[in-house]
């Protein structure tokens, strides 16, 4: 394995699995802070939904933060040139996981301003859900970028309808991951109603992920005769199908297996359409950021291969141990 | 204004305000350490108490800081892409690590800390307390790490096209200053957590409210308070002979150090006239001198042996620089009192002493802010020390139109999260270590 490629692909992978495991576990957090006011009812009810993310929701998003370092390290060219090129898109992201972040600390410890606090969980959540969507499709479908590897659109390029597609889809995704979780975590009438917003979240996603994926094999020809994009597409509506019949009959934890499996289709197919461009070009594919023309040197992917292969196991593993700890429903003593 | 100008406000408008929560983080991480080791070894319900409180505290300092940091981790990409492009090798794999081997840690505990108390047994609650003190401290190790390479650069080659290089992580991550620099902002950390328990606890003791919990809470503080500034000095001063060796122009500055002489003085308070290239002040004959190696006639070199472009703002290295040591001076004395006062058995009823304690809370942020100043601001004009200027770094496709909407969106939002900050932290310490 001393060839670089092996190292990029590596690398590419890696990403791919630190962004796959933020959206799936950021994602059903944001989900049920942008579902509160839908799902709960009184105050009680909206206590027990945020005290159910509460202990979670902070680690979940070292997800986001890991992968931006990692993208960093592996792919400074694609870091730089997103990041600075998006800029205005990105103060958003910020201002959105901002608020996201401290409303429900504000929330518990000011009363008084609880239902402001609750408007910036609800807008932090789905804000952010929607643009990390939409940076996605930028960086899947292509924007101008110039020879010196630097943005050259604008911030409105940014939100032409394939890269909204993107970000509808992932807030779909994100909104169902919330219900499904908030079924998986709650009783009685909020479950109920929690049930209720799944059922008709399913549907929404059928809809998104059936158009998503036939503007993905329209759009990318490459996807034709890629297996990895058939699994997607299968995992995905196999996910839909599930959950259509566990909704029914209510049980309490298939729903949020089902959402995960319908979301990693959607990554999937993404990072299939993707590979191995980091950020393609529109303006012609010699322009494109890719996974040869953007990385740090072999030691260093070397050395971050060593520290990821040996840390993010033992990540995975006290994440487990501590998500087992809160597991079952969240009960009134949880709360803040 | 150029964008320069207003990216280099903005980060240190932005990691100014960030490093406000960090700071407390570490050192409130340590006292939950210590208050629940000697729960689970005690028994005892007034452990338990101060705990729960901190742990509460906590809750909103992380989250603060969670916040705040997250946009620290953007900025090197939004509005630095030529720094990271360069410093991809070197620079990108310390983030990546940090979130690896430490964030991932803190973030994942400090959840079963704020809210597992009725959920896991004593033990597992004692272990979430220690390793939110790891990780919270591994996650400082990561992140000074990166700051003193950009101090102190090693372990790397540049390339034919200008590209640095990372040939040895080993040496990049224990760079000359980190050590020094990690004991030195660890100890900040301890001190600013020290007089905030000792203040939270005098306030509380003199009030005569929470009974034995702000007896013991003040105890922990004090000692804690005695101890530290102690230990800090020393390692400031090893820190302070690390920057002479290796960054002799920033040392300079910050004694507004002009000629290369022996003998040179120590101002313990004083005003640089850049202009003229003299430092204007009280201070002891060759004491800076013999800081340096004890021997009050060594050769300190002085600003004009290097050329002027390589300057930092002298006076603004030079003030900041001691209104840090003279608040460390004040910390150490403060300690000591407060240790006396305890020896003797007088602290609980010494109202003039614990009358002030409340307001000395902000001052450990002052001078942590201030070193801060001193370190970052005595770099310049290099982001990285000697291989590459800060007016090279800067975003080329960021305008200054573009920073000047994030600057007033970050100073708006920042002063909303001042500002809740400030009153639910106060609402927190009236509640007390009582409160459910």
């Amino acid at each position: 394995m001393e060839n670089i490629q092996n190292f990029q692909i590596l690398w590419f992978v890696l990403i791919f699995i630190l962004l796959l495991g933020y959206a799936l576990l950021d994602g059903f957090d944001m989900g049920v802070g942008a579902l509160l006011p839908f799902l709960g009812g009184n105050k009680e009810e909206k206590d027990t939904l945020i005290a159910s993310i509460g202990p979670v929701w902070d680690g979940n998003e070292v997800w986001l933060i890991t992968g931006g370092g990692a993208l960093f390290a592996a792919f400074p060219h694609a870091y730089a040139t997103a990041f600075s090129g998006f800029y205005l898109a990105m103060m958003l992201v910020l201002l959105a996981l901002i608020f996201r972040a401290v409303s429900m600390e504000f929330r518990a410890n000011d009363p008084a301003r609880a239902g402001l606090w609750e408007k910036a969980l609800v807008g932090g959540s789905a804000l952010a859900a929607l643009l990390f969507g939409v940076a996605l499709g930028n960086v899947i479908y292509g924007v101008p970028l110039t020879d010196k590897m630097e943005y050259a659109g604008k911030f409105f390029t940014l939100l032409r309808p394939v890269p909204l597609l993107f970000g509808v889809a992932g807030l779909a995704a994100v909104l169902l991951q919330g219900a499904s979780w908030a079924v998986m975590k709650t009783e009685g009438e909020l479950q109920e109603r929690s049930f209720q917003a799944v059922r008709v979240l399913m549907w929404i996603n059928v809809i998104t992920a059936l158009v998503y994926f036939v503007v993905l094999s329209v759009t990318f020809s490459r996807l034709s005769g890629n297996v990895l994009f058939y699994v997607a597409v299968v995992l995905t509506f196999a996910g839909l199908i599930g959950l259509f019949f566990s909704a029914r009959k209510k049980n309490d934890v298939a729903p949020f297996w089902e959402s995960s499996f319908s979301f990693v289709g959607l990554f999937l197919a993404a990072g299939a359409a993707q590979f191995p461009n980091l950020i393609a070009a529109s303006n012609g594919p010699n322009f494109s950021l890719t996974i040869y023309n953007s990385s740090t040197g072999l030691y260093t992917l070397q050395v971050m291969a060593v520290i990821a292969l040996i840390g993010m196991p033992i990540v995975i593993g006290y994440t487990i141990f501590v998500y087992r700890l809160f597991k079952g429903k969240t009960r009134a003593d949880d709360h803040y | 204004m150029d964008a320069l100008l207003l990216a280099r406000i903005q980060f240190a408008f932005t990691i100014g305000f960030h490093f406000l929560f960090p700071a407390m983080t570490l050192g409130t991480a340590l006292v939950i350490l210590i208050s629940e080791t000697l729960h689970l070894m005690k028994k005892d319900d007034v452990y338990r108490k101060i705990t729960d409180f901190f742990a509460r505290l906590l809750g909103l300092i992380f989250v603060v800081g969670a916040a705040t940091g997250i946009v620290m981790e953007f900025s090197f990409g939004t509005n630095w892409s030529q720094y990271s492009r360069t410093v991809g090798d070197i620079f990108g794999p310390i983030l990546a690590a940090e979130g690896v081997i430490a964030f991932f840690l803190e973030s994942v505990f400090v959840g079963v800390l704020i809210f597992g108390r009725k959920r896991v047994s004593p033990k597992v609650y004692w272990l979430a307390a220690l390793l939110v003190f790891i990780g919270g401290h591994l996650s400082a190790f990561w992140i000074i790490v990166a700051n003193s390479w950009m101090q102190t650069p090693a372990g790397y080659e540049i390339d034919t096209a200008g590209k640095i290089i990372l040939t040895s992580f080993y040496d990049a991550v224990f760079n000359p200053s980190m050590i020094a620099r990690f004991s030195h902002t660890v100890l900040a950390s301890w001190i600013t957590c020290a007089v905030m328990v000792s203040g939270i606890a005098g306030y509380y003791v003199r009030k005569g409210l929470h009974g034995e919990t702000a007896r013991t809470m003040l105890k922990i503080g004090i000692i804690l308070l005695a101890i530290t500034p102690l230990i800090q000095l020393g390692a400031a001063h090893g820190h302070a002979i690390q920057v002479i060796d290796t960054q002799p122009v920033k040392a300079a500055a910050m004694e507004g150090h002009f000629k290369t002489g022996r003998g040179a003085p120590l101002y313990v308070i004083g005003y640089v006239d850049e202009g003229n290239e003299k430092t204007y002040g009280i201070y002891i004959p060759k004491f800076f001198s013999f800081l340096y190696n004890f021997d009050f006639n060594s050769e300190i070199k002085g600003l004009k042996d290097f050329p002027k472009e390589n300057w930092p703002p002298v006076n603004v290295v030079f003030q900041s620089y001691h209104i840090m040591v003279g608040l460390g001076m004040f910390f150490i004395t403060l300690g000591l009192l407060g240790m006396w006062l305890l020896w003797t058995g007088k602290i609980y009823t010494a109202k003039w002493y614990l009358f002030w304690l409340p307001f000395f809370i902000p001052l450990p942020h002052l001078a942590h802010e201030s070193g801060w100043i001193t370190a970052e601001v005595g770099r310049q004009p290099w982001i990285i020390y000697g291989l590459m200027k800060t007016a090279d770094a800067a975003s080329v496709v960021v305008s200054a139109g573009e920073i000047v909407f994030s600057l007033v969106m970050f100073a708006l939002v920042y002063l909303l999260l001042f500002v809740m900050f400030v009153r639910l932290f106060v609402k927190i310490v009236k509640q007390g270590p009582a409160a459910p």
